[in-house]
């Protein structure tokens, strides 16, 4: 029975790049595509690769700027699946600075590198816990929420490292945790590929479970999923809990590759670009369904504004305006309102061609 | 009279939706002066005439006279500036506010200094007066008085508007009879300043006292316009349903009832002394395997409250709840899932359906919620329920992968079904499943409940039509102002007239609050 029905859609959006990115995603493809090109006109050499034998790996400007995209993935995806809940996520930029602290600290303090990855991965599920208790159990609104705890974090942060920003760098046995930020595996950067290992797995949780439907339901229709014998609250709790570990993971990226953590500057907006990437992505702020791919793809291309912003090398002043017009133009382009306008005016000159040649 | 012009002129209105054409071709006249009367069956498009007149829905054909003007509807605003003022069954004024400026809301009285509140009281309160409500206070606001005086309020306030046509929109749904008879005195007095109502009411009695000429409507399509006293009774309801009635008068007649399950037999579900606070008395209720529980009573009467309860929808603070011989406390819809007690919501939209995910996804979602987020329903069984009731419920369009919000009512509520069914429930409770849906679907699903029924579920049958209750249902608890009043086995003593005659007949206040609280 659903066979026809496929069928039916495929003939719709016959372009092979449709069908694997989904309508709206095709767009974001030309962006990056666009940056991509712009770059390479101003710095020729931005697409050139070349294998440094010392560390092992790759090196050229695209390998440093999805070095630094591992970073947005973790905290696109977590927000991904908050958005997805109708909710929002505030504190993942908070978090990754006390996770990040969490490390640097119990590195100086002398504990095992494997200890400290693992209490940092801790201190931000714990934090993601909190605002899933208090988002779910008390019904306290998320905006609200995870903003305290955006400003508590901070102050968390301060208090782990005595209001010093931790540094590590001349800390013995630290090997594990610098590879994981700063290493390769098969010459590509290791934490992109953690990431996007992590990427996937969540994928897989969501889709091959039914956590990523009672998601979307919980965020399309809270009270019917209810009825339905869903748990919202456990949703609730489990999509904050899963974001605040993904921004600890972020948080050690961040502070690894530096081995040092700043208290005021680690993650400092990245909740903003977290937020940018999921709406590149495709999720609506609004809830409901999500796409992953969509929001990783939207963290890759938030690394490369950054990037070209570099390249090209834009005012410091100026590089927050070059970020929002590069964004706002796709999020335009990807508006439902344009894509029906542009449909209608190719209606149109179908129909006049085809008046044309009846003449 | 009937040599006037009619004030509004509707002609050859239709208006499509995806998949049902719920208006075809009508045609209705309004003459200033008289109670119009629109009558039809659920889903023979009265509320969508309505949406037309005031402008909700766009019309595909058809033109909209009034005053002698065309007039295109682009939004409610329109309508009312052509002065067409609605009253709703649930009625729409801010309850917020007080009465007096509820009726004077956006024709305040203005002084030097912005509105003087003093006059603009003064002036609703006159406006009362002219309806025969001087005893209301202006002062009072709106959510301490009786949603009879709502409406009356609301009538008050199009006076204010000036309006030229009046709507009624089942507005005796939920009022006793006293209240009924001051509404109509108030719409007589309207009805004498040349105002045009249009009354819409599911009572025939109502009709034949108060409307003077009528316009029925079939299954979306105009039948005919007459005056009311040229239409006996008998041949309205014929025209009300038409050749449909053959086709449900096989569905659920009395002869095929057994005589009610004998006392000694243990009940499926048993309730006793079972209440909530505010928004049910307690109350006994027995459940048995293959037999259906009709519940009757007007809106508000407790019948969704009960459904709600019998889920763990809402939690009950009183009374003790058994099921399959063994007590169990519900009190969350997924223990009542758990316990295979399935409730579908008479509030499809906001209760119901998850709108942006597709029909397969709506479908399975209950029974995937009974196992549990990390036990997925592998693809092929899923596959395999989802083609099975959308065959067995004739699902339109057959296609699970369409969005649910993109169905037509019915087909959603038939998805809805599905979804309870694929949870294999032993209880199924059922709230308002024939409402605002055509009439083919609604016959569907009637036969699907007999079905259900016969294959020994226990089914809970709430409904606002008293006769879709009283052709399905195996025993009827009567409802009145959040009391249980009767328990009738649907045997042939029992019609639609009997349980009418003894909801109006039974005092709540007297006889029941004593024997049923304990």
């Amino acid at each position: 029975m659903s066979k026809p029905a496929k069928q039916q859609s495929e003939d719709e959006d016959p372009s092979f790049l449709r069908r694997i990115f989904g309508n709206q995603l095709i767009w974001s493809v030309v962006a990056f595509l666009a940056l991509i090109l712009v770059c390479t006109l101003v710095d020729h050499s931005f697409l050139s690769l070349s294998y440094n034998p010392r560390t092992g790996g790759l090196a050229g400007p695209l390998i440093t700027m999805i070095q630094e995209s591992a970073r947005y993935l973790m905290i696109a995806t977590g927000m991904t699946l908050v958005i997805s809940t109708s909710g929002i996520d505030l504190s993942v930029g908070s978090v990754m600075a006390v996770a990040g602290a969490a490390a640097m600290q119990m590195l100086i303090n002398g504990v095992n590198v494997w200890m400290a990855i693992l209490i940092s991965l801790a201190v931000g599920l714990v934090l993601g816990c909190i605002n899933g208790a208090l988002v779910s159990i008390l019904g306290l609104q998320p905006f609200i929420t995870t903003l305290i705890m955006m400003l508590a974090g901070r102050g968390l942060a301060k208090v782990i490292t005595n209001g010093q920003n931790a540094d590590a760098s001349g800390v013995a046995g630290s090997g594990p945790l610098r590879w994981m930020a700063n290493g390769f595996i098969l010459g590509i950067p290791a934490n992109f590929v953690i990431a996007v290992i992590i990427v996937c797995l969540v994928g897989l949780l969501m889709r091959k479970t039914a956590a990523g439907m009672m998601i979307e339901s919980v965020g399309i229709n809270q009270e019917a999923s209810r009825m339905t014998g869903i748990k919202p609250r456990r949703i609730l709790f489990l999509v904050y809990a899963i974001s605040g570990l993904l921004a600890a993971v972020a948080g050690l990226f961040a502070t690894a590759s530096v081995m040092r953590v700043d208290v005021v500057k680690t993650g400092q907006d990245l909740e903003m670009y977290a937020i940018l990437a999921v709406v590149i992505g495709g999720t609506s702020l609004l809830g409901g369904k999500f796409s992953l791919l969509g929001s990783a793809f939207g963290a890759v291309i938030i690394a490369m504004i950054r990037k070209t912003i570099i390249t090209l090398g834009i005012d410091s002043a100026a590089t927050p305006a070059f970020f929002a017009v590069v964004v706002i133009i796709i999020c335009v382009m990807q508006a439902p309102k344009v894509h029906n306008a542009v449909a209608e005016f190719k209606r149109r000159r179908a129909m006049r061609q085809s008046a044309e040649v009846v003449a | 009279m009937t040599k006037e012009e009619p004030l509004v002129s509707m002609k050859g209105i239709s208006i499509e939706f995806p998949g049902v054409k719920a208006l075809d071709n009508v045609d209705l006249r309004l003459f200033p002066g008289e109670v119009h009367a629109l009558m039809g069956e659920n889903g023979a498009g009265k509320s969508t005439m309505i949406k037309a007149l005031t402008g909700v829905y766009k019309i595909n054909a058809g033109t909209i006279t009034v005053n002698g003007q065309n007039r295109i509807f682009n939004g409610t605003a329109d309508a009312q500036n052509a002065g067409i003022a609605t009253v709703y069954q649930e009625v729409n004024l801010c309850t917020n506010l007080s009465v007096g400026e509820n009726v004077m809301l956006g024709h305040e009285v203005r002084g030097h200094l912005g509105i003087n509140w003093r006059k603009t009281h003064e002036a609703a309160k006159t406006y009362l007066a002219q309806m025969g409500l001087t005893d209301l206070d202006p002062h009072t606001p709106l959510n301490e008085i009786s949603i009879a005086m709502q409406q009356l309020v609301a009538i008050a306030r199009a006076m204010v508007i000036d309006a030229k046509v009046l709507i009624l929109d089942e507005p005796t749904s939920s009022l006793d009879a006293n209240e009924v008879q001051d509404l109509f005195q108030i719409m007589r007095k309207v009805r004498d300043r040349g105002i045009a109502i249009l009354f819409v009411s599911h009572f025939l009695d109502q009709v034949y006292e108060i409307a003077d000429r009528m316009t029925i409507l079939r299954n979306g399509k105009f039948v005919e316009e007459t005056m009311v006293k040229d239409m006996p009774r008998d041949v309205l309801i014929t025209k009300m349903i038409g050749k449909n009635a053959d086709e449900l008068s096989l569905i659920g007649t009395k002869s095929r009832k057994e005589t009610p399950q004998a006392a000694t037999d243990r009940p499926l579900a048993s309730v006793r002394g079972f209440g909530r606070k505010g928004s049910i008395y307690p109350f006994d209720m027995d459940l048995f395997k293959g037999k259906i529980m009709g519940l009757a009573g007007l809106l508000g009467s407790g019948r969704t409250e009960i459904g709600r309860l019998l889920f763990g929808a809402d939690k009950p603070d009183k009374g003790t709840y058994t099921f399959d011989g063994k007590k169990i406390s519900i009190d969350s819809p997924a223990t009542a899932l758990k316990n295979r007690i399935a409730y579908s919501t008479e509030n499809r939209r906001d209760e119901g359906i998850i709108g942006d995910l597709t029909v397969r996804e709506n479908i399975i979602l209950a029974l995937q919620a009974t196992r549990g987020m990390f036990r997925p329903i592998p693809r092929k069984e899923a596959d395999r329920i989802v083609d099975k009731y959308i065959k067995e419920l004739n699902v339109r369009p057959a296609d699970p992968d369409r969005l649910i919000k993109n169905l037509s009512g019915g087909n959603q509520q038939k998805v809805l079904l599905a979804r309870w069914l694929a949870t294999d429930p032993e209880l199924l409770i059922l709230d308002e499943p024939t409402r605002g849906i055509d009439i083919g679907a609604k016959a569907e699903i009637q036969q699907t409940v007999l079905d259900l029924a016969a294959q020994g579920m226990s089914v809970v049958f709430i409904s606002s039509e008293l006769d879709e209750v009283v052709r399905l249902s195996d025993q009827i608890t009567v409802l009145k102002d959040r009391h249980k009043i009767d328990l009738m086995d649907n045997d042939d003593t029992v019609s639609q007239q009997t349980i009418v005659e003894d909801i109006a007949n039974t005092s709540v206040s007297g006889q029941s609050q004593g024997k049923e609280e304990r």
